[in-house]
């Protein structure tokens, strides 16, 4: 059945940093290499190699503008893949039973042997985590990777989601919301961690720590003293002779 | 969200298919045998062929008989159970009337109340979801179900009644609009709180995930110029309510003003059912700048 649990044992999911976020990509990249080539059916592309390319993600890093009342405006990167919500609604739009949220640790998946590809938990869905494969017709969503996480294979540090894995600025946590004491339940205390459309109810279990305070510059601004020197003796006339050609 | 021609034709159809059911069930108008056989066809296609046409939009068909099993959290695997169970139960009333002779009073309350229900059912469908602000409110519900009795009253030749009950829809129709206009910014959903930005400043996106386009933007950033969409409207309204309305209370009665009537009010619905979702904005879009 296509009910939410009560109350999961853990809340397995994100923390996002806004604040170190580059904007790289590189998590986009590494969910699709490894969400293509394990489980459930493969990523498709469409005209890969044509005029207008286009794919199935699980992930996907937007940039922002945000323009202060006063004061320079700052560019944020922004990645954004399934939440995981608490109450997803898109768990409970599901007709086929495929898609569920699991009561052991929280991760909402997709059964693929159930969807039929109405694409209602796609409508259902705010941040648009949900994609159906154009190719296959089933829905895709992040799985946190749950084919990693528990992956007793793969050495113990590659035991976490892809995206979090290769993140090179280290703007990417994983960990479980539900102790208070991990590192993503401490980050979002220590960084004021926040939820996306709070006002759409859904309540999500990753959380973004939105950018810290930018520095203000104090008092006047005077500019340094240039350093460089007109060249002398031989560069001096190598500079005239060049010139003057 | 996107128009697809197949939920379009579904919703426009099975509605009116089930409507008509319901009058049958409630025994208008009072007919029998093959006269009755072939009110009965018309709904039965009506309402099947509705069906059938939603299940065209389906990636993955082969599960479809799956959305059955969900009916304790679902609208859709509602509807599905809803429209199935109407159908049979209809059928069996249908069988008796044409048949038998015999209108088996309590089967055919029961057949109206399913059938009706089927259509609340498919209303909820899009008036659950809290992503589509336009739709996420009862007058969704409220405009499905009356498509289908003042529809259903028009098929079933009822011809007072359905000019009544067109003419309120009308009105409903006129709120929904209204009330639709407004509701994207009441749901308070803005790129601010999409992004959680809004606590520094102003958000505009700076450069999309992706040069090309993606499911998401096809299927929910669909885009309708607001000047189309007001001649739409009006057209719309016109052919299924302003044109019907008129020859039903101004026409002699006659099979050729009643058929006039009846495409009039399809062509009409067509049209404002296909605005129902070109015009509904997804919060998704807001992540891209849409």
């Amino acid at each position: 059945m296509t009910a939410l649990p009560e109350k999961t044992e853990k809340k397995l999911g994100l923390v996002i940093d806004l604040d170190t976020c580059v904007g790289c990509h590189a998590c986009v990249v590494n969910c699709k290499e490894w969400n293509t080539s394990n489980y459930g059916t493969p990523l498709s592309d469409m005209d890969a190699y044509g005029a207008a390319p286009e794919g199935t993600f699980l992930n996907r890093v937007h940039s922002y503008e945000v323009t202060p009342q006063s004061g320079c405006a700052q560019t944020v990167h922004f990645p954004k893949s399934c939440l995981h919500c608490d109450d997803a609604p898109c768990v409970t739009v599901c007709p086929t039973g495929a898609s569920y949220k699991r009561s052991e640790d929280g991760i909402v998946l997709v059964n693929e042997t159930d969807c039929m590809g109405c694409g209602l938990c796609a409508w259902a869905c705010p941040y648009g985590a949900r994609e159906l494969d154009q190719l296959a017709g089933i829905m895709k969503k992040c799985t946190l990777c749950v084919d990693r996480i528990y992956n007793e294979n793969i050495p113990e540090e590659d035991r976490e989601p892809a995206c979090v894995r290769t993140c090179p600025a280290g703007a990417r946590h994983f960990g479980d919301f539900a102790d208070p004491d991990s590192k993503v339940s401490r980050l979002v205390a220590e960084r004021d961690g926040m939820d996306l459309m709070p006002e759409m109810g859904t309540a999500p279990v990753n959380k973004y720590l939105p950018p810290r305070k930018k520095d203000v510059l104090v008092g006047e601004t005077k500019q340094l003293d240039a350093k460089s020197e007109e060249p002398k003796g031989f560069l001096a006339w190598l500079d005239k002779a060049l010139e003057a050609i | 969200m996107h128009p697809a021609p197949s939920v379009i034709i579904f919703t426009t159809l099975s509605g009116l298919g089930f409507g008509l059911l319901a009058w049958l069930a409630l025994g208008y108008p009072d007919v029998s045998g093959v006269v009755a056989f072939v009110f009965y066809a018309i709904a039965f296609a009506l309402a099947v062929g509705g069906l059938l046409a939603s299940t065209f939009h389906l990636g993955n068909r082969k599960n479809a008989i799956k959305a059955f099993s969900q009916w304790r959290t679902s609208w859709l695997s509602r509807e599905g159970v809803g429209a199935v169970t109407s159908l049979i139960v209809m059928g069996v009333y249908a069988a008796g009337h044409i048949f038998l002779g015999e209108k088996w009073g309590a089967l055919g309350v029961l057949g109206a109340v399913l059938s009706l229900g089927t259509v609340f059912t498919t209303s909820m469908i899009y008036a659950q979801l809290k992503t589509v602000p336009r739709w996420n409110t009862p007058w969704t519900s409220v405009l499905f179900m009356l498509h289908a009795i003042a529809g259903g009253a028009l098929l079933a030749g009822q011809v007072t009644v359905a000019a009544i009950l067109l003419a309120v829809l009308g009105l409903v129709q006129i709120v929904a609009w209204q009330q639709g206009d407004g509701a994207f910014a009441a749901s308070g959903a803005s790129l601010e709180t999409a992004t959680g930005l809004g606590r520094i400043g102003k958000v505009r996106q700076l450069e999309a995930p992706h040069s090309g386009e993606n499911y998401l933007l096809k299927e929910m950033a669909f885009e309708v110029g607001r000047k189309h969409a007001r001649k739409l409207r009006a057209i719309g309204f016109v052919l299924a309510i302003g044109l019907p309305v008129a020859l039903l209370l101004l026409a002699p009665v006659n099979h050729f003003v009643a058929l006039l009537a009846v495409v009039s009010h399809i062509a009409g619905v067509f049209a404002t059912r296909w605005l129902f979702f070109a015009e509904a904005k997804h919060v998704v879009s807001l992540y891209y700048g849409r």
